[in-house]
C-alpha cells in the first residue's frame, strides 16, 4: 500500500472497509463464511438437542448449570459486542487511537468471558466429574459450548494480532477491511452465544 | 471500481453527524438487548410452565439476534443484498439441520 492511502480525518471515503476491490471481496466472502458457520453450529445444536437427556445416570442439565455465572458471561459478551461497534464507529471517523482503545476493551471483556468459561468447565469436571466422556449429554455439551469457546479464543487472537501488526501503520484502506471483518466475526460469536444461553442454559434449567 | 471520492468539509461534517446519530441508536439497541436478556433469565427463575416459557425464550433470542445482525453487524445498511442472501441460505440449511436431527432423535 502506498502512502497516500493512509487515511487522515476528513480525507476518508465513506465506507473505508468497502472502498477497495479487496475490501469488497473480504466483506462479501466473510458473510458467505458466516452462512457456513451457522450450519456448523446448527449441527452441534441439533446434536445437543437430540442427546441432552442421555445423561448415563449422571447429573442432568438442571442439576449442573448455575444461572448466575451464565448471566455474568452473557453480559460480558454482550457488552463486548457494543464496544466493537464503538471501535467500528471510530474507524469510520478515522480515529485510529480510539478504535484501538475500544478494540482493547473488547479483547479484555472477551478474555474475562473465556476465564469464566474455563472456570465453569473446571467446576463441572472437578465437582461433578462431568466430562466429555461421561455421557452422550456430556459429549454434546462440551462439543457445542467448547466450539463456541474456541471461536472466542480465535477471535481474541485475531483481533489482538491485527492490533499489534497495524499499531505503527495507522488506519488505511488496506487494513480497514481487516478490522471490519474481525468485528463482524466478534458479533457472530455473540449471535451464537445468544442461542447457547437460551437453548442450553435457560431451556436446560426448565426442562 | 474504487470510490475514493474525497469529501468536502461540509459533507464530512454531515456524515460524521449521521454516524453519531447512528451510534446513539446502537446504544439504545444495546439497552434493549440487555433488557431482553434480563427478562429471559427472570422468566426462567420465576418457574413458569415450560410449554409457555420455551416459545417465549426462543422469540426473545430471535429478536436479540435480529438486533445484532441488523444494527450491530449493519445488515440494515445498503449493499447487503448478496451477503443477506448467502447468510440466510446458511441459516436455512442450519434450520433444516436442527429439524432433521431433532426428528431423528424423536422417532
Amino acid at each position: 500500500m502506498s502512502e497516500h492511502d493512509v487515511l487522515k480525518s476528513g480525507q476518508m471515503p465513506l465506507n473505508p472497509e468497502k472502498a477497495t476491490l479487496e475490501g469488497k471481496n473480504k466483506f462479501m466472502g466473510f458473510w458467505f463464511f458466516l452462512g457456513g458457520e451457522s450450519v456448523l453450529f446448527a449441527s452441534l445444536f441439533g446434536t445437543y438437542l437430540a442427546l441432552n437427556n442421555s445423561t448415563n445416570g449422571g447429573e442432568s442439565s438442571e442439576e449442573l448449570f448455575g444461572l448466575e455465572l451464565v448471566f455474568i458471561m452473557t453480559m460480558l459478551l454482550l457488552t463486548s459486542s457494543l464496544t466493537s461497534v464503538y471501535a467500528m464507529y471510530h474507524m469510520k471517523n478515522s480515529d485510529f487511537k480510539k478504535m484501538l482503545i475500544w478494540l482493547g476493551i473488547t479483547v479484555a471483556l472477551g478474555l474475562a468471558f473465556l476465564g469464566f468459561e474455563i472456570y465453569e468447565f473446571y467446576h463441572y469436571i472437578h465437582h461433578y466429574e462431568f466430562t466429555l466422556r461421561s455421557s452422550a449429554f456430556g459429549s454434546a455439551f462440551y462439543t457445542l459450548v467448547g466450539f463456541h469457546g474456541g471461536h472466542v479464543l480465535f477471535g481474541l487472537l485475531w483481533i489482538s494480532t491485527l492490533m499489534i501488526r497495524n499499531a505503527k501503520r495507522g488506519l488505511n484502506l488496506y487494513n480497514a477491511p481487516k478490522f471490519y471483518v474481525a468485528s463482524l466475526y466478534w458479533h457472530f460469536i455473540d449471535v451464537v452465544w445468544v442461542f447457547i444461553f437460551t437453548v442450553v442454559y435457560l431451556m436446560g434449567g426448565v426442562l | 471500481m474504487s470510490e475514493k471520492v474525497t469529501e468536502t468539509p461540509f459533507q464530512f461534517e454531515y456524515e460524521k453527524q449521521k454516524r453519531k446519530e447512528e451510534m446513539k441508536q446502537q446504544v439504545i439497541t444495546f439497552a434493549l438487548m440487555i433488557i431482553f436478556t434480563i427478562i429471559a433469565f427472570a422468566m426462567v427463575l420465576s418457574g413458569l410452565d415450560k410449554l409457555f416459557l420455551i416459545p417465549i425464550l426462543l422469540v426473545l433470542a430471535a429478536v436479540q439476534v435480529g438486533f445484532q445482525l441488523y444494527y450491530f453487524m449493519h445488515m440494515s445498511h445498503k449493499g447487503h443484498e448478496l451477503p443477506s442472501f448467502m447468510f440466510y441460505g446458511g441459516v436455512f440449511a442450519a434450520f433444516l439441520c436442527i429439524i432433521a436431527l431433532s426428528a431423528l432423535a424423536w422417532w
